[in-house]
């Protein structure tokens, strides 16, 4: 599975949307999306990459598209 | 006009000395006063009945209150509904009214920010593996959200690898935890929980199983609790008993209660390991005289008013508690942290019983 397919997945299992609907995803902008499911899309982000986001990125990751930026930051090419 | 909760939230959370400190924090509390009185027309109608102009307000003293218990009987916005993300309830024992805090994105996001500025100035910045003294039963219903759960999801921000140390029944998951602590074996934990549940639930189970011989060890933990005292006072446990407590029983030194409520979630006030709760810049604390509202001094107990510079969906920014407390002194407590320190006596005489950890009732 390429980067990206791990990134669209881990959005995919968390929230229960399709590819589809991805790139418009925003933060609160479904009721998946809410605080709860905030903190589940982030652990399943760092499980899918070994990675450990940094408080003030959490806060920050406040869309798919947003999102793809921080991935960078954390070695993570998309 | 420009509303700027930013330019506070980049100050340090204890490093502003109180000139500096009171001029930052009444200025934006003058531009909330302004902003709630221009859109939420019930704060209007009380800020004309009490004859206030928030033109002519000039520090944090004179910031009208309003009582904390008036979110239990009026809804109150100052943002169009369609923009409000969450609705928090405060915690009530079965029975009695809740308030009800509607958050917007950007006071939702303002609350967690603060938080993070707060804790992460005693835990580090550096995520750790968190172990939650609750049941995940808490979070259940998502679109209202509890008190309770509101701190253990704000809090779970510290977290990485979250694991609930109590099940659904509010049995401890020995096992679990077990397993839990050998996977992070030599690593900090976090741990966080409401005073009462992790008594009951967490500290009577773990000296059961040391009279077993089965020994968990959180000598490399540090536990975040609030949620108020009473039951524990009722048990005649003192704050002192139960950090005692733990740490005879699993070694866990380094414990800090906080002070704080859902009204003005994200500004808590953590305590410090001289066991003083601190305000941070981003809010503040007034004791007031019970009899005529005027202003008490250091070591006068009085009734709590909340001072917080995050609420801009709802006028909750400046609050008269139920709460008793005192007031300590200020940028003078030996742990080196600037701002007011204080204690809290407890409810006053009177009040419904509040707090996560107060009004558990075991389902």
């Amino acid at each position: 599975m390429t980067n990206l397919e791990k990134y669209n997945e881990a959005f995919t299992e968390s929230f229960g949307v399709t590819a589809e609907q991805l790139p418009n995803l925003e933060y609160q902008g479904i009721p998946e999306w809410d605080s709860v499911g905030h903190m589940q899309l982030i652990a399943a982000l760092e499980d899918a990459f070994d990675i450990m986001f940094d408080t003030d990125d959490i806060i920050d990751f406040s869309s798919y598209e947003k999102g793809k930026e921080f991935m960078s930051k954390y070695e993570v090419e998309l | 006009m420009e509303f700027g909760y930013d330019k506070l939230l980049q100050m340090e959370p204890y490093g502003v000395p109180k000139e500096a400190k009171q001029k930052a924090l009444a200025e934006r509390l003058i531009e909330l006063t302004e902003r709630h009185y221009n859109s939420c027309c019930e704060y209007r109608r009380i800020l004309d009945v009490l004859g206030v102009d928030p033109q002519k307000i000039h520090d944090c003293e004179d910031i009208p209150l309003l009582p904390a218990r008036l979110f239990k009987k009026v809804d109150m916005l100052s943002v169009p509904r369609e923009g409000i993300v969450k609705t928090m309830t405060s915690s009530g024992t079965s029975g009695q009214q809740v308030s009800r805090i509607f958050l917007d994105k950007e006071t939702a996001a303002d609350q967690q920010k603060t938080l993070v500025k707060i804790v992460s100035s005693f835990t580090g910045s550096n995520r750790m593996p968190m172990l939650i003294i609750d049941s995940p039963a808490v979070l259940k219903d998502r679109n209202m959200f509890s008190a309770r759960g509101a701190g253990i999801l704000g809090f779970s921000i510290f977290g990485r690898d979250k694991m609930y140390a109590l099940d659904e029944s509010m049995e401890l998951n020995v096992d679990g935890v077990k397993s839990f602590l050998e996977k992070h074996s030599g690593e900090k934990i976090f741990l966080f929980g409401f005073t009462f549940m992790i008594w009951r639930h967490f500290y009577k189970e773990l000296l059961k199983l040391k009279k077993q011989g089965i020994n968990v060890d959180l000598s490399h933990g540090i536990l975040i609790h609030g949620g108020g005292w009473k039951k524990l006072e009722l048990e005649a446990v003192s704050h002192r008993e139960f950090c005692e407590s733990l740490r005879e029983v699993c070694g866990l030194r380094d414990i800090h209660d906080y002070y704080g409520m859902v009204e003005q979630t994200g500004c808590i006030y953590m305590q410090c390991e001289y066991g003083h709760l601190h305000a941070s810049t981003y809010s503040d604390i007034i004791v007031r005289n019970p009899k005529d509202f005027t202003v008490a001094g250091v070591g006068e107990r009085g009734l709590v008013q909340v001072l917080s510079a995050i609420p801009e969906s709802y006028p909750g920014h400046s609050l008269l508690t139920e709460d008793e407390g005192e007031l300590l002194g200020e940028d003078d407590c030996p742990c080196g942290r600037l701002g007011k320190y204080f204690k809290i006596h407890g409810r006053m005489a009177g009040a419904e019983l509040r707090g996560c950890s107060d009004t558990y009732e075991r389902r």
